[in-house]
């Protein structure tokens, strides 16, 4: 794939150019709070938040609050982001169900019996206070759930269609969605799976297909910004997790025999390929994860770069140029929405495909 | 760097999410519109191949067809050709009696011919009898008058007599 290549030169490109920007101005952060920080912001859009922040009007954030819900030892404990007063700097602490807790960097912590404030060292990490298991519905978790209701509606409708006609003949919604499961089915499953055995990874192949779509799509709608769940890594390690799964369960007697035991190759061979198959077993759901991963997230860094560019350099001439540019970016986007939702479908199937093959001389 | 750390607890309602979003698009979703698209080309398809049937029908009727109607075309060819033949046969049997009949018929007319002029050739035997009695008689009756006319008379009676 040239354009995962080139994406992930550019990728590294402005991370590292980020990285020296950031620490460049790192001095400069403390004199002046206002400063504009690209890497900050960037981050901040790309990653998850407890709270869904719209927009700063006159420096006050307006912003829809999120719960918290947190595994402490006292139990279940569970409020609004709202306490926090927007202060994602520990400064503020929300005291309830017995335990103390502050939101630093969009973690929450929960602070030492006796202790009143937080203290953080060197490197960030608070001395008096631990991280409790954190199940918040983030604003990842939000718009998962957005999209799993917009795709619920879908294919709802859709399926009614079908059931409506006598004749099975797609009409209105069923006609656009139509042709894209048998896309799924005859280009994914068919020709990597068999046409024996597809059926009965159909399902899980559709739902993913359409389930990272979606979220490539809702990551890319700027008022919904920093929803990047499928650019965020929990999200594609989950769903690389269950491919895995699926292809260790569904492994035969000869996907076994080739890993540990591959046919056709001398005895000193056989030895030497297996630990690397071994290690091929783990590498492919892990290349998912970071694929997926990394090629929404680079899209989302170079968006933003180039709009940071107008404030990294305070002028509005810059403007066109990076309006142009992201717009051009934000195209090749959408058709990566599509593409790494279909790379992710195609390999698991592959894989599957691998783990069910027969035998055959 | 936590942007390529997990947070566990995405993973959970990730993972919560996607299996309840899987089991329920799997029974209200894949299973309707894969169904009735399954349906639908299994319908293409045996519409197809019964099309397909037809089709082998009909040509193999149209050969039937064919193959009658030539039979049928040979038939009605010999049966002329016999209906030609028996005409022929009929018209040649009708010429021979004819034939046999005539020359029957004119050997028939033939002998009776015979016998009548057998028959009046005895009637006029027993007449030139009868005439040659009566003359006989005659001549008898003058020859006792006159010899001389008595032969006379004979000698000119019988030359009457044989011009009939």
């Amino acid at each position: 794939m040239t354009l995962n290549t080139f994406k992930s030169v550019l990728f590294s490109a402005l991370f590292l150019a980020i990285s020296f920007a950031g620490y460049a101005t790192e001095d400069s952060d403390n004199k002046d709070d206002k400063e504009f920080n690209a890497k900050e912001m960037i981050l901040h859009h790309v990653k998850d938040a407890h709270e869904f922040h719209i927009i700063d009007i006159n420096d006050k954030p307006i912003s829809i609050p999120l719960p918290i819900i947190l595994w402490t030892d006292n139990g279940l404990t569970t409020f609004m982001s709202s306490a926090f007063h927007h202060d994602d700097s520990g400064k503020t602490i929300v005291e309830k169900n017995g335990g103390k807790f502050v939101k630093f960097h969009e973690k929450i912590y929960q602070l030492d019996t006796n202790a009143s404030t937080v203290v953080f060292d060197e490197a960030h990490h608070p001395t008096n206070a631990h991280k409790p298991l954190d199940f918040s519905i983030t604003r990842n978790v939000f718009m998962m759930w957005v999209s799993v209701i917009v795709l619920l509606f879908i294919f709802f409708a859709t399926a009614r269609r079908y059931k409506k006609s006598e004749d099975n003949v797609p009409t209105g919604i069923a006609g656009f969605i139509e042709p894209l499961v048998i896309f799924v089915r005859d280009e994914i499953g068919k020709p990597m799976i068999g046409e024996h055995k597809y059926k009965r990874y159909m399902p899980y192949l559709l739902t993913i297909f359409f389930f990272i779509w979606i979220n490539n799509i809702f990551g890319l709608i700027p008022i919904l910004n920093g929803a990047n769940l499928s650019g965020n890594i929990a999200f594609t390690c989950t769903l690389a997790v269950f491919t895995f799964i699926i292809t260790t369960f569904s492994g035969n007697k000869n996907y076994w025999k080739h890993i540990f035991w591959m046919p056709g190759v001398p005895v000193p061979m056989k030895i030497f390929l297996m630990p690397i198959e071994i290690i091929g077993m783990f590498v492919k759901p892990i290349s998912l994860m970071i694929r997926l991963f990394a090629n929404i997230t680079a899209g989302h860094v170079i968006i933003l770069a180039l709009m940071s560019l107008i404030f990294v350099f305070k002028s509005v001439a810059i403007a066109p140029v990076s309006v142009a540019f992201s717009l051009f970016i934000t195209v090749i986007e959408i058709i990566v929405t599509a593409i790494q939702a279909y790379i992710f479908t195609i390999l698991s199937a592959l894989y599957f495909g691998m783990a069910t093959e027969e035998e055959h001389h | 760097m936590d942007l390529i750390t997990p947070q566990f607890g995405l993973v959970f309602w990730t993972a919560i999410t996607f299996l309840v979003l899987l089991f329920i698009l799997r029974k209200f979703a894949w299973k309707p519109i894969l169904g009735a698209v399954e349906e639908r080309e299994d319908g293409i398809k045996n519409a197809l191949a019964s099309a397909e049937k037809a089709r082998k029908e009909m040509e193999n009727l149209h050969a039937d067809n064919e193959r009658i109607l030539k039979e049928a075309r040979a038939e009605r060819e010999t049966m002329l050709k016999e209906a030609r033949d028996i005409k022929a046969k009929m018209i040649a049997d009708a010429k021979d009696e004819a034939q046999a009949q005539a020359s029957k018929m004119i050997e028939q007319a033939q002998t009776a011919i015979e016998s009548e002029k057998k028959s009046a050739m005895a009637e006029l035997k027993n007449h030139v009898a009868g005439l040659s009695l009566d003359i006989a008689e005659k001549v008898v009756r003058q020859e006792l008058s006159n010899k001389d006319k008595q032969l006379e008379l004979v000698e000119s009676m019988l030359g009457e007599a044989k011009l009939n």
